[in-house]
């Protein structure tokens, strides 16, 4: 681990920027966020697209064991760092009551903490809805107290912004993938399931969908699957389970695996990711059981090499092409 | 109903003297080898962690004597040892085990979840039985731990290698075979007494290391190639950020008991990690902090592979050990691990330490550390 200083910008009079790495739950939240910020004013900078540069440093702040998303947002960290006047790296320990995000996401704030000398403020608010639903004000509040700006503000910045996300929200729901992503209405309809940083990153996962979409898939994501859905597929089992995202992909995969017109799963896994190594070992266990559906389980890292992955989705979907005709 | 449940260090012999005394049959998994790891490591996902691996390979050992029925425990995330017990589950049933399950875990929904569990294990039994089961569960754990900390303590002084070790093992012998509480705690004070008696070099400079990390690693020898008694054998007094009878009565007894607590440990971990992330990832820091300020020479982290509050712990521990000034060493284990790798690390990190704290008085012991 190598500790990373952070070269000094002259400070705006008005400190103004606000800088959020397009990293872990960014592409869960960013509508929220950006929102959020511009309302009150405050210009968002969002980092650049994930590159190879961004993965060396990353790779060399971070401990080795970290999983690849972890590594490639300390790139993002390190890309923004010296052009902004915060640093947006909320402390996530729970969206959703009696559930969980990943204990690195819990702990990211502080691991940042450690490797950055100089860092520009950092606005690491911590989010716990697991018992109270209203502790969500509470890190507002903060916010503003950080940013000087009145609560009330925050708060009305704060309603507008989740609109515009539960917006976006349902526009995926309806069908769609994230801006950017070309999706045919014809095709074999392959259920793609992975957290959203690994799978709507093109880089990190050597554009995935892309590959798939030339192939002539529609993917369908968990993301577009119902909430409702979600909770009564995953409450199919025995035990709650209690990651957020590891509830979604197992409720969102058993909904698909249940749908006749899917004709196929992927897993897409970071190494060393915690929740999947149960979560995609279920869904590939159920996929597996009623000879369903053809699954394939996809990790990546930071040695992944393209050619091997080309291969195996045209594998993949070969075999899909032979099921169906 | 014949119980079985995972091998974690000694857990067996508390877990087989709780069950005899409620009138259940146990049937305790064949001690863990290659093969149990091997089992494990074939049924399991790849980058699940270890504990996962070596725990399954102990269900299908115990099933293929006869256990149906595994009582485990579990939790409420964000760490991936609440959800083994489902895991387990599925893979067995795919594997054609029939098994029953039944996790002792914080209930999900209503209280009256733990006391079915607890009745349907007591087998009918009167609560004062329970009671009596559970007060035996606990004499056990608690002198078997209070017996390894002076073991811990006699390792690196014995003069003759190994003496100690044989004084624990026919202690632990005894203390499986016994079903009075009293003769338990008279066998702790003899074995005490024992070891007090073993030859001991006085004179020799002892180095004192923590070793801590994930709970599973930490207490299950075979995992970590039996790492305590390679730092005895080199001249280390260890002593472990958690002990079994310390985790039963976080857990179990809601802390009632006066035995060091991990939440002190947890409160320590502050500035430096400011949040729970789940498993022993905010301990492990904190027992850092603890231990460099009761003096400690040096830490040693140990977890499993992709253990996930430990890579947090991790990225945290050179923090800790630049500004509390004790020199910290973190080693994963998974499958592949190899125990000369280990030993080699083992010996730099000592001989480092040596130099550190003074060089030219203890110059002598070192050399004589690696004449052995």
């Amino acid at each position: 681990m190598n500790k990373i200083l952070i070269p000094k910008t002259v400070p705006n009079k008005i400190p103004k920027t606000i800088g959020i790495p397009k990293g872990m739950l960014y592409y869960d939240y960013h509508i929220l966020w950006e929102n959020f910020f511009q309302n009150l004013g405050f210009e968002v900078k969002v980092s650049s697209d994930t590159n190879k540069k961004m993965i060396n440093e990353g790779i060399m702040a971070a401990v080795d064991e970290a999983c690849l998303p972890v590594k490639v947002f300390y790139g993002h960290v390190l890309d923004l760092a010296s052009q902004v006047d915060y640093l947006f790296i909320p402390r996530i320990v729970s969206m959703v009551k009696k559930e969980y995000m990943c204990p690195k996401i819990l702990g990211l704030p502080d691991m940042l903490r450690v490797s950055l000398v100089n860092p520009p403020p950092v606005i690491e608010t911590t989010v716990n809805l697991r018992i109270k639903n209203n502790q969500i004000e509470q890190a507002i509040k903060e916010i503003c107290s950080i940013l000087q700006v009145p609560d009330y503000e925050g708060l009305k910045s704060w309603q507008a912004a989740l609109q515009k996300q539960e917006q976006h929200e349902r526009y995926l729901q309806s069908g769609h993938l994230p801006e950017g992503f070309p999706r045919v209405k014809d095709g074999f309809k392959i259920a793609v399931l992975g957290h959203a940083y690994n799978l709507y990153d093109a880089y990190i996962n050597m554009n995935l969908l892309k590959k798939l979409h030339v192939l002539g898939a529609q993917v369908c994501t968990k993301e577009m699957v119902i909430p409702e859905e979600i909770e009564k597929f995953a409450g199919k089992l025995p035990k709650k389970i209690f990651w957020t995202f590891g509830k979604q992909l197992l409720g969102s995969g058993l909904y698909y695996l249940d749908d006749p017109e899917i004709k196929g799963m992927i897993f897409l896994a970071s190494f060393g990711c915690g929740p999947d190594s149960m979560v995609g070992d279920l869904l590939e266990r159920y996929a597996r059981r009623g000879n369903q559906k053809p699954f394939m389980f996809i990790t990546i890292d930071e040695h992944s090499g393209e050619a091997g992955l080309v291969t195996r989705l045209e594998a993949f979907m070969d075999l899909i092409q032979r099921r169906v005709s | 109903m014949k119980v079985t449940f995972p091998h974690m260090g000694h857990l067996s012999i508390v877990g087989k003297g709780l069950f005899d005394q409620l009138g259940v049959e146990v049937v305790v998994p064949p001690p863990i080898t290659k093969k149990t790891l091997k089992l494990g490591i074939e049924h399991a996902q790849e980058f699940s962690c270890l504990p996962l691996k070596i725990i399954l390979g102990n269900f299908i050992e115990a099933a293929e004597l006869g256990a149906d029925t595994i009582v485990t425990s579990g939790g409420v995330g964000p760490c991936r040892f609440g959800y083994y017990a489902q895991v387990h589950r599925e893979i067995l049933q795919d594997l054609g085990y029939h098994y029953e399950i039944i996790v002792v875990e914080p209930p999900d929904t209503h209280f009256s979840e733990l006391i079915q569990k607890i009745s349907y294990l007591s087998n009918g039994k009167s609560l004062f039985q329970v009671a009596r089961a559970l007060r035996m569960g606990w004499a056990k754990a608690r002198a078997i731990d209070v017996i390894e900390q002076k073991v811990q303590q006699v390792r690196p002084r014995e003069v003759r290698t190994g003496t100690a070790d044989d004084v624990f093992q026919w202690s632990l012998k005894k203390i499986d075979a016994e079903n009075e509480i009293k003769k338990i705690w008279e066998i702790q004070r003899k074995t005490l007494h024992e070891l007090d008696g073993v030859p001991k070099d006085m004179e020799k400079t002892v180095l004192k290391i923590a070793v801590i990390g994930e709970i599973y690693t930490i207490l299950e020898p075979f995992v970590t190639f039996d790492i305590e008694k390679h730092l005895g054998r080199l001249g280390v007094e260890v002593s472990r950020s958690i002990y079994l009878s310390e985790w039963i009565n976080d857990h179990l007894f809601m802390g009632l008991m006066r035995v060091r607590s991990t939440k002190e440990a947890a409160q320590m971990a502050s500035p430096y990690l400011r949040h729970f992330v789940g498993g022993h990832g905010r301990e492990t820091v904190g027992s850092a902090v603890r231990y460099a300020r009761e003096g400690y020479h040096g830490a040693i982290q140990l977890a499993p592979l992709t253990c996930m509050p430990e890579i947090v712990a991790q990225t945290i521990l050179p923090v800790v050990s630049a500004e509390e000034e004790m020199p910290v060493m973190t080693i994963y284990f998974d499958e592949q691990s190899g125990e000369a790798g280990l030993v080699t690390r083992l010996e730099a990190f000592i001989e480092m330490l040596y130099r550190k704290n003074d060089f030219g008085k203890r110059r002598v012991q070192s050399e004589r550390l690696f004449r052995n």
